[in-house]
Order: C-alpha cells, then structure tokens, then sequence
C-alpha cells in the first residue's frame, strides 16, 4: 500500500456502529411505548424529540458528522434552519389568524 | 490491490490515479465530494419539508380526525419496516466502512445486503398499501358530497377487527359495501362530510408521504447497484471511497425521513387504543 497520499478519514470502531444501532433499536421501541400512552399535548413533542435524537445519531455516526469539515456542518446546520423558517414561519401565521379552512 | 494506489505520471507530477485534475489533493476532493452531496441532501430536507409542513398545517387544524384517522393504520407493520430499514441503514454504514479499510468484497457484499433489506421494506410497505386500500383508506371520489361513504367504510372495517380481537380471532373479514352504503347514516349531514374530508386529507399526505419516501429508495437500489458492481471491480480504496459515501449519505437521508414519518403518521393514534 505505498502511497504518497494520506488516508482521507480512519475508519471508526465496528463497536461504535454496533452500539448506535443498538440505541437506535432502544428509542425504536421507547417511541412505540411512549405513542401508546396518553400525555395529551405533550404526545408529538417527545415523539419528534425522540425521533430527534435518533436522527441525530444517524448524522453523527452513521453519516460521519464527527469528522466532516466544518463546512459540511455549515450545510447541514443550514438544512434544519430553512426548515425552521418554513415551519415555523408558516405556523405563526396560521396560529395568529383567525382564518376559516 | 497494486493496480488501485498506481501513481501515473502526469504533467510532470504525481498524481494517485483517482484524483481529479482540479483538486490538489484526495483530502480535498473527498471534502468537496462530501459538500456537494449534503448540498444535494439540503435539497431533499426541503423536497419533504414542503410535505411535512403540509402535514404539520392540517395536523394542527384537524388534530382529533387526524388521531382517530392514524389509528386505522398497522402499527405492527410501521414497526417492522422501522426495524427494517435501520438494520439497512446498519449495513450501509458497515459497506462504508470496508470500503475505508479496503475490503472491495465485502463493501459489495454489504451494498447488495443493504438492497435485500429494502426490498423487505417495499415488500411489507406493499402488503400494507394493498390493505389499506382494500379497507377503502385511499383518497378518491366519494370521500365527500352527499354520497360519501369510503370513510364509513373504513370505521365499520376497524370496529369489526377491534371485534374480531376482543373475540380472540386472528381473521376477520371485511365489510359488505352493500351493507355501508345502507348503513350510510344521513343524520351525520355536514358534519360527517366534515370528518370524512379530514380523514381524507391525512391519508392523502400518508400515501404521498409514504410513496415519495419509496420512490427515494427505488432510485436508492439502482445508484447502491451501480455503486457495488464498481466494488466488485475493485474501484474503491481506503484513498479513494467518496462513491461509496455518498451513497451511503442519500441511503442514511431516506432513513432518517422515515424515523420521523413513523411516529408522526402511524404513532398519532396509538394512545385512543386499537
């Protein structure tokens, strides 16, 4: 393997998927258990953040968010703030109108 | 594996054969691999993102109809695919990282792994789609008007499977449309049509939702293809692997759109009891 170049990224630890996977499987089941019970209103804020924290992972881990260059980052922050506007502009919008649908 | 790290005399300089003219190094070229394609992925986050603020819009308005109409879709099934398509996602991530340490034979053994699990998932999803189809869950004429009926169809197919389970049986059949149609109660009125439209507009967004997340992942089998025919040839070096990223990149996107359509479109409904 003589080569005058550098490896682009070293690879992570086979354990480190494995466990992400695992905790994957963990909040699967955890947001399964938590739609079958009743908090009322707060019922869709812990099933996003549940499946937050799961698409967090993904990013992280599995997408390689841990060693991507800062730039990366800066579109991937980027993505969630467009969705920010769209929902949360639209939202305030229909929240603060008395329209008729 | 020689043949993959071959340094070619070019212009006078070295240069490892799977870099680009315009880049100086694979450092950089694998950077800009990986920019372009969470560009492409931004792009796909606002694709569904029109859909999920659609769905957000209508769920705040009709949140009641949403909830009873989430409950007429399979938990079971929603689950397993959910399952499903994160050990997919498991053993992409594992063909990415073969591909990192060399291993040309199993990164393609780990791609074609990874489509075998998606077919899995498109199988249950079509089980499930047939289902909800014959239970009349799918939007189209009839939904509303005077002559409505597909959503009283459908309550009357639910409420004889919640009978069929407290009877301790596992089949049951499904409604006579003869029966629904005599049974269609005019008193309901504006009302009922009222229910019947919203119900409409939630399997409206579950179905585009849904098969747009399943057109990702047709396209998804083909490019994960082509991508492991090219493993197989040996085309992918721990220098040189970007291909492989990035497909692992759009596979781990579709992946993460349905960790949020399981909860918001099957999981909605689940606390009114099945």
């Amino acid at each position: 393997m003589a080569t005058t170049e550098h490896s682009t990224h070293q690879p992570a630890p086979l354990s480190l998927y494995l466990a992400t996977f695992g905790m994957l499987m963990f909040l699967t089941i955890l947001t399964i258990f938590a739609g079958f019970q009743n908090f009322g209103m707060w019922s869709t804020p812990i099933a996003l953040g549940i499946a937050g924290v799961k698409a967090a992972l993904v990013v992280v881990i599995f997408m390689h968010g841990y060693s991507s260059s800062p730039l990366t980052w800066v579109i991937i922050l980027a993505s969630m703030f467009f969705m920010t506007i769209m929902l949360g502009l639209m939202l305030s919008d229909y929240m603060s109108r008395g329209w008729a649908m | 594996m020689s043949a993959t790290n071959e340094i070619v005399q070019d212009h006078g300089q070295h240069h490892h054969k799977d870099l680009a003219h315009h880049f100086d190094t694979l450092e950089q070229q694998h950077d800009a691999n990986t920019l372009g394609m969470w560009a492409f992925l931004l792009t796909e986050v606002l694709f569904f993102g029109g859909l999920f603020a659609a769905y957000t819009i209508y769920r705040y308005k009709y949140s009641a109809m949403f909830e009873e109409a989430s409950n007429h879709l399979d938990i079971t099934l929603g689950a397993t695919n959910t399952v499903i398509l994160i050990l997919s996602s498991l053993t992409m991530a594992l063909a990415v990282r073969c591909s990192q340490t060399g291993n040309s034979l199993w990164t393609g053994r780990w791609l074609l792994i990874t489509i075998a699990f998606g077919l899995m998932f498109l199988g249950v999803k079509f089980v499930e789609w047939k289902h909800d189809y014959h239970i009349h869950l799918m939007p189209g004429k009839d939904w509303s008007g005077k002559d409505y009926w597909h959503w009283q169809y459908a309550k009357k197919a639910k409420d004889m499977e919640t009978e069929a389970h407290k009877n301790g049986s596992a089949e049951h059949s499904l409604p006579d449309r003869k029966d629904v149609l005599a049974d269609n109660d005019p008193s309901l009125g504006v009302r009922g049509i009222q229910e019947s439209q919203q119900a409409r507009l939630f399997f409206l967004l579950y179905f585009c939702m849904t098969s747009l997340h399943a057109l990702h992942m047709l396209v998804g089998f083909v490019l994960i293809g082509i991508i492991a025919y090219f493993a197989y040839q040996g085309a992918y070096s721990p220098e040189y692997y970007s291909p492989v990223e990035n497909i692992g990149l759009y596979w781990h996107f579709v992946d993460i759109v349905w960790i949020f359509l399981f909860p918001l479109l099957y999981l909605l409904g689940a606390h009114m009891g099945h």
